[in-house]
């Protein structure tokens, strides 16, 4: 549905030059491309304005690291300021005080609040040896605490029983009392939805604040949740306060744009994800994961990270002084396979590489471009004497057969592969003249398609 | 619910109170940025950024915002005057698509699924229809299609109790598709003029789910190829742009005929369905505006986009 972050910037940063260092330029055109992104994946307006200012200074003179396009580096400085900004810890619930804690769950309409607070029931009962008592404030939507009672049972977690037409206050006292006699741990007080400019009902809920002392207060929010999570976020912390955030759906395909919204505008922790319609679907938060999901594109990122942990520097400076020279031979060709193989594979280095469309994907599996292809010409490379590797052009007829012999191939397959290598080799002279970190990028992808040194 | 009764008044009183935060916001902003001032390159991106904080999404608020530009560039605007021209661009963008639910009660019974994501208000939704149709004189029947979600059979038949509707209901886990059929065919043989199928909340991506919607659809038609006459999908006017990804599956897979925009009450805008209507251009046949029986209206383009503009009908 959306292009993603990585596409945007694919064609902005197709029309710059390659530099070595991210100049303001690059990085006010990315930015454009970022803004849109993030408005598109349901970030709030003012936190977008705020994000992209904070990533603009990170990126100014950032020095691109080789085999990376300046639009990668952009993506992993985004990344990794929203991975910071969404909160770098991982922070659970609290459950240190003297029992029974307190959960009291707020949110809208329809977010998710009975089916978290079974979800949470069932693993503090469960994983954290807790003895739970759950309790429905919702004397509103019909049926509501009748929903909690058979979720209670399916999670073999005690509920409060029903006491028809009792208000949410006395409720949450009984329960707190029940609670305290009948020694629980934990009471989890399930409210009902409400409108965050609804007077009435916030009052309400902070009437039962105020008569519970909740030592959690989360506000269970909905992934999909566009420019209003601000706004909803930011009077459920004004008028009852939080402690926390649950995102409810991240099994959807929403790009959750409103964890990062509701995280900036109350400061407050995202301490756990709902994932689905099963009660055991309740996960902690990775900030990577959803900084990741906002943005389209965790790959980009990972492909940064690899190529910096895997691409030995001497190797490449050696290619890079030799391509200078004009010269790349077989050796060098078969090291840039080596180091593809290092990186994942060429499926998974293909999946990550930025310009690659679906349509090119599924013409690249049709032509069974795949890892064992690499390996095969490995096989081929190292079959040849160090003479052919340095020289291609000795390769003739008897040469071939030969080769192929040797690494179990054929002769058709070396063809392939020498006119491979050419086109390769003229991509390289043509990039000799970008300078030698361009070349270095070029490098990497410069034995892709559309070079079309690929068998068709 | 009686509080709900107490504010019961014209469509459009009530749809602009609930709207009321949510514009006034909007309208603030908007005479801010033009008191005294040219229309000029700054005002034209405050003003798109007003836009995009209704959901309006990138490309509609850039787009509506260029229109503006063409006319009035470089000229002095009164707030009022921009905000008009603005609501007549929302308003005949949203005209074509703002269609009340049509009942053919010839078909004996008008079968009316209606679909959606968690916890987006189908079965309030069908409270309220029940609701209003029963008034104009309908003889409706339920079919309590969400046999997943805990208690929602409960919820459903509270609700046919409020309205007098008949519910037809099976154990909590029974196959939906099964008692849809069983519905319709208790319909038929009572002579009931129409059947309000509710089904359990899906994720769109859920692929089986979403297979096991399209089996409800199949067996319906078993009995009426024609059926359903109407698939409705109920958007939480909350949702943000994720509504696109939203109807487009629901409408590839089971064929959506219209929307019912639910919570416009609060202080999400439901600018995406601006997006919407261009998109997919399927009728938006009623908004919902607060949790009683009362408050569900039909759309009306105009007082939406004046509404949200902060102007009076």
């Amino acid at each position: 549905m959306f292009e993603s972050l990585q596409e945007r910037l694919g064609d902005v940063f197709d029309k710059l030059r390659r530099r070595g260092a991210l100049s303001e330029e690059d990085v006010s055109a990315a930015l454009r491309e970022v803004r849109v992104a993030l408005l598109e994946a349901d970030v709030a307006l003012p936190v977008v304005k705020d994000f992209v200012e904070g990533v603009r200074e990170k990126a100014l003179g950032q020095e691109i690291l080789r085999s990376v396009t300046p639009g990668q580096m952009v993506v992993k400085v985004v990344n990794d300021h929203l991975i910071e900004t969404l909160g770098s810890e991982h922070s659970a619930l609290n459950l240190t005080t003297t029992p029974p804690t307190v959960i009291m769950l707020v949110g809208l309409q329809g977010s998710g609040k009975t089916t978290s607070c079974a979800k949470i029931a069932l693993r503090l009962s469960g994983k954290e040896k807790q003895k739970v008592l759950m309790a429905s404030l919702d004397v509103r939507r019909p049926a509501a605490q009748e929903q909690l009672r058979v979720l209670g049972e399916q999670a073999l977690v005690k509920t409060l029983n029903i006491v028809p037409g009792e208000k949410p206050v006395a409720i949450a006292k009984r329960a707190l009392q029940s609670g305290a006699l009948e020694g629980y741990d934990v009471v989890m007080l399930d409210t009902a939805g409400r409108l965050a400019i609804d007077e009435e009902l916030m009052a309400e809920v902070a009437a039962v604040r105020d008569a519970t002392k909740p030592h959690e207060t989360l506000l269970v929010a909905d992934a999909m949740t566009g420019q209003d999570a601000v706004n909803v976020a930011s009077a459920f912390k004004e008028k009852v306060g939080l402690t926390g955030i649950m995102l409810t759906r991240v099994d959807g395909d929403a790009r959750g744009g409103a964890a990062l919204s509701m995280r900036a505008v109350t400061g407050c922790p995202i301490k756990l994800l709902g994932s689905g319609e099963k009660l055991d679907a309740l996960e902690d938060f990775h900030p990577d994961r959803i900084a990741s999901r906002i943005l389209g594109m965790g790959d980009v990122v990972s492909l940064v990270e690899k190529a910096a942990e895997t691409i030995e520097a001497e190797d490449a400076e050696k290619l890079a002084k030799k391509m200078q020279k004009g010269k790349f031979d077989l050796d060098d060709l078969a090291s840039q396979l080596k180091q593809m193989q290092k990186m994942g594979g060429l499926s998974s280095l293909m999946n990550m590489l930025p310009g690659m469309n679906k349509a090119q994907m599924a013409k690249m599996q049709n032509a069974k471009l795949d890892d064992s292809m690499v390996k095969r010409q490995l096989a081929m490379l190292s079959s040849m004497t160090p003479g052919e590797r340095a020289k291609p052009e000795l390769i003739k007829a008897s040469r071939k057969i030969r080769i192929a012999g040797g690494s179990g191939t054929t002769v058709q397959e070396i063809n392939k592969l020498l006119k491979q290598y050419q086109e390769a080799n003229r991509m390289m002279k043509k990039v000799k003249k970008m300078g030698k970190k361009g070349m270095m990028r070029q490098g990497l992808s410069g034995l892709m398609p559309p070079g079309g040194g690929f068998p068709q | 619910m009686s509080e709900a009764e107490e504010k019961r008044g014209g469509w459009f009183s009530r749809l602009k109170a609930g709207l009321t935060r949510s514009s006034s916001k909007l309208s603030d902003g908007i005479t801010g940025i033009f008191t005294k001032r040219k229309l000029d390159d700054a005002a034209l991106e405050e003003l798109e950024d007003l836009l995009i904080t209704s959901d309006l999404g990138v490309t509609t608020a850039a787009r509506l915002t260029a229109n503006l530009a063409k006319t009035r560039f470089n000229k002095d605007v009164d707030p009022t005057e921009v905000r008009e021209a603005l609501a007549d661009d929302l308003a005949g963008l949203l005209e074509p698509v703002a269609k009340p639910l049509t009942i053919d009660p010839a078909r004996k019974p008008h079968i009316v699924l209606v679909v959606g994501v968690n916890g987006s208000g189908k079965t309030t939704t069908i409270g309220k229809l029940a609701t209003n149709l029963t008034r104009q004189g309908y003889s409706v029947l339920l079919a309590a299609g969400d046999t997943f979600r805990a208690a929602a059979i409960d919820q459903l038949k509270i609700w046919g109790e409020r309205t007098g509707c008949e519910v037809i209901a099976k154990a909590p886990g029974a196959d939906s598709a099964g008692l849809a059929f069983e519905a319709i065919e208790t319909a038929r043989a009572q002579n009931n003029d129409l059947v309000l199928i509710d089904t359990a909340g899906r994720l769109h991506n859920k692929s089986d789910l979403m297979a096991e919607l399209q089996k409800i659809l199949r067996v319906i038609k078993k009995l009426d190829p024609d059926a359903p006459h109407d698939v409705l999908l109920v958007l939480d006017a909350t949702t943000g742009q994720n509504a696109i990804s939203q109807l487009g599956t629901f409408k590839e897979l089971v064929a959506v005929t219209g929307l019912v925009v639910t919570k416009l009450d609060g202080s999400a805008r439901g600018g995406v369905l601006l997006a919407l209507a261009e998109k997919f251009e399927l009728p938006v046949h009623a908004i919902g505006v607060g949790e009683g029986a009362e408050d569900m209206r039909p759309f009306k383009a105009r007082d939406f986009a004046r509404s949200l503009m902060g102007l009076d009908s």
